[in-house]
């Protein structure tokens, strides 16, 4: 067995009486396109939250690549190459697409404390942010205000400005909600060319993209984990057949 | 590509206006020296409130301690040299603001409005209560000020003080538009666009405003020891609410988080002020909130988002 990127032991969320994530076990392989399917409410993004630092757990362990994070800040995660994207669009709306990207470039490089040259004169984020937005075709937009794209060209800045932090582990909360399947097309075949190197977790609901783009799938309910395994185990299980895909489908 | 960070032809106006000014109405410089310090005011609060979105209604409480501290240089501690009081003064309020903005920082929305509004009152009623420090109520007394760079002595009719304060604010805009432009000041912008991203691309949100927020302070303590040095007085005025709320009308009234709306914003509002003192000494404020009523119905970028508007008219006739 390879080491996971990322490794979580007995994680707990309550908020009083009410328990969002209970005694989750979960790893993800270093290459894996790993999906986290499961009813509304299961608690998928509240995981993600958890990975990413947005909530604290109430009690367990989250190790990245061998290193415990649990109490590390959302800043430090990021650091250490753990990035996270939005269900709901978080975008810089009021800037033009090239400084969304820029913002986050210069983050990760760590010139973003620097108050001295412009980040207008910083040649070499702007040269790495166009690189990446012509390798999403989106460098026609990259002058463009956020607000004035189309949502479906939004949603692929929402994962641009992920992939400027340069991550190892890429956490997608369904990266293609609220498009037209006919555009979402454009999401997934960014998604299918992410490097090996990134190890991606994905939420998604459309079991036609899990299927096809995920090699191991984890189905959560009521905050706990029913099934893991390869897409063929989750598809003959009984369990996830009844309290999921027999709901769904 | 993002060039906004050159300088523009427009950029020379409001300095050439300012020496105009000198030459034009050289006996209403005492005036103008208000004017000027008023404006490095609101380039202090245009910092936080315009680029990192951090509303406050408490920012004369780092005019105010920067005033007492280079007042109170002079009148206890007998250092008249106004320049280094300046740093001095600018150095006090850095530090009040960093140990202010280190809880303020925290929180946001209304919360934060109370606290900073809290801080203020706090430092008021804390000059107000040393009264053998501050002069109390009654105003600190016995400030004297040696000449600018040991030859301008301070005139009756506010020729050096102009100057000097001139100075003082060409550096402090330098500083504000350097920091702006920087790779800081655009990420206090995407702060102010969406926190919540910022935390997710690995910003240490709560330092970098901080930082913004002692920056400021210390800004508004230097515009607050030049005019306890240009008026040789202090009075508890200095920590008022109304101070306070002032600064926050000519900044959203000049426009916000547009570097220029400060200058806008002072010019506008005090020569009004003045004007409308002079037309009736008891009803001028009535004219002052009529004008803010019509800019916040229609101007809501404040006048510099109306000549903005206005310019592109002109760049792009007929449409």
């Amino acid at each position: 067995m390879t080491t996971p990127v990322l490794q979580i032991t007995g994680l707990h969320k309550n908020f009083g009486a009410l328990h969002v994530a209970r005694d989750i076990h979960f790893r993800l392989d270093p290459g894996a396109r790993h999906a986290l399917i499961g009813p509304n409410g299961a608690g998928k993004t509240t995981l993600v939250n958890l990975i990413s630092g947005a909530l604290k757990p109430t009690a367990g362990e989250i190790m990245l690549q061998s290193r415990n994070i649990t109490h590390l800040s959302q800043a430090a995660r990021c650091h250490l190459g753990l990035t996270r994207t939005f269900q709901i669009n978080q975008l810089f709306t009021g800037l033009t697409v090239l400084d969304n990207v820029c913002l986050s470039i210069a983050e990760r490089t760590g010139i973003a404390a620097s108050m001295l040259r412009p980040l207008g004169r910083r040649h070499d984020v702007i040269d790495e942010a166009m690189h990446l937005l012509e390798s999403f075709k989106l460098q026609d937009d990259a002058l463009t205000v956020v607000s004035e794209l189309p949502y479906g060209r939004q949603r692929l800045v929402e994962i641009v400005i992920a992939l400027g932090q340069k991550p190892t582990v890429l956490l997608l909360d369904e990266p293609a909600a609220g498009i037209p399947s006919a555009e979402s097309q454009i999401i997934l075949d960014v998604i299918e060319e992410l490097s090996d190197e990134i190890s991606v977790l994905i939420i998604e609901h459309d079991m036609e993209i899990v299927f096809r783009f995920a090699n191991q799938i984890t189905v959560l309910v009521y905050g706990t984990i029913l099934a893991q395994g390869t897409p063929e185990e989750i598809a003959d299980d009984k369990d996830v057949r009844s309290a999921y895909l027999g709901e769904s489908r | 590509m993002q060039r906004r960070h050159r300088w523009r032809a427009f950029e020379a106006t409001p300095w050439l206006f300012a020496v105009a000014a000198f030459f034009v109405f050289p006996d209403y410089m005492a005036f103008g020296t208000q004017v000027l310090i008023t404006i490095i005011f609101a380039i202090s609060l245009d910092l936080i409130l315009g680029y990192a979105g951090i509303v406050t209604l408490g920012h004369a409480a780092y005019f105010g301690a920067g005033a007492y501290a280079a007042g109170m240089l002079s009148a206890h501690l007998g250092w008249n040299e106004p320049i280094s009081g300046l740093l001095i003064a600018g150095g006090v309020a850095a530090i009040v603001g960093f140990i202010f903005g280190f809880v303020l920082m925290r929180y946001h929305g209304l919360t934060l409005i109370m606290l900073t509004l809290a801080t203020a009152i706090f430092l008021y009623e804390l000059a107000n209560a040393n009264e053998a420090v501050t002069g109390g109520f009654d105003g600190l007394l016995g400030i004297q000020i040696a000449p600018v760079l040991g030859v301008f002595e301070n005139d009756l009719w506010g020729h050096t003080y102009y100057w000097y304060s001139l100075a003082v604010l060409f550096l402090v805009f330098l500083i504000a538009r350097t920091i702006i432009y920087s790779p800081f000041g655009r990420s206090l912008v995407g702060i102010r666009e969406n926190v919540r991203r910022m935390h997710a691309i690995g910003t240490p949100v709560h330092r970098r405003l901080v930082i913004a927020y002692t920056i400021s302070a210390a800004m508004a303590g230097i515009a607050g020891a030049l005019f306890a040095q240009s008026n040789a007085f202090v009075t508890l005025d200095v920590l008022s609410f109304a101070r306070s709320g002032t600064i926050l009308i000519i900044l959203i009234l000049g426009g916000t988080g547009r570097l220029y709306g400060a200058f806008v914003g002072a010019v506008v509002y005090m020569l009004l002020e003045e004007e409308l003192a002079k037309l009736s000494l008891e009803f001028w404020e009535f004219g002052v909130g009529l004008v803010l009523v019509l800019a916040v119905l229609f101007a809501r970028r404040g006048l510099l988002g109306v000549l903005e508007d206005i310019a592109v008219r002109i760049a792009r006739p007929g449409s």
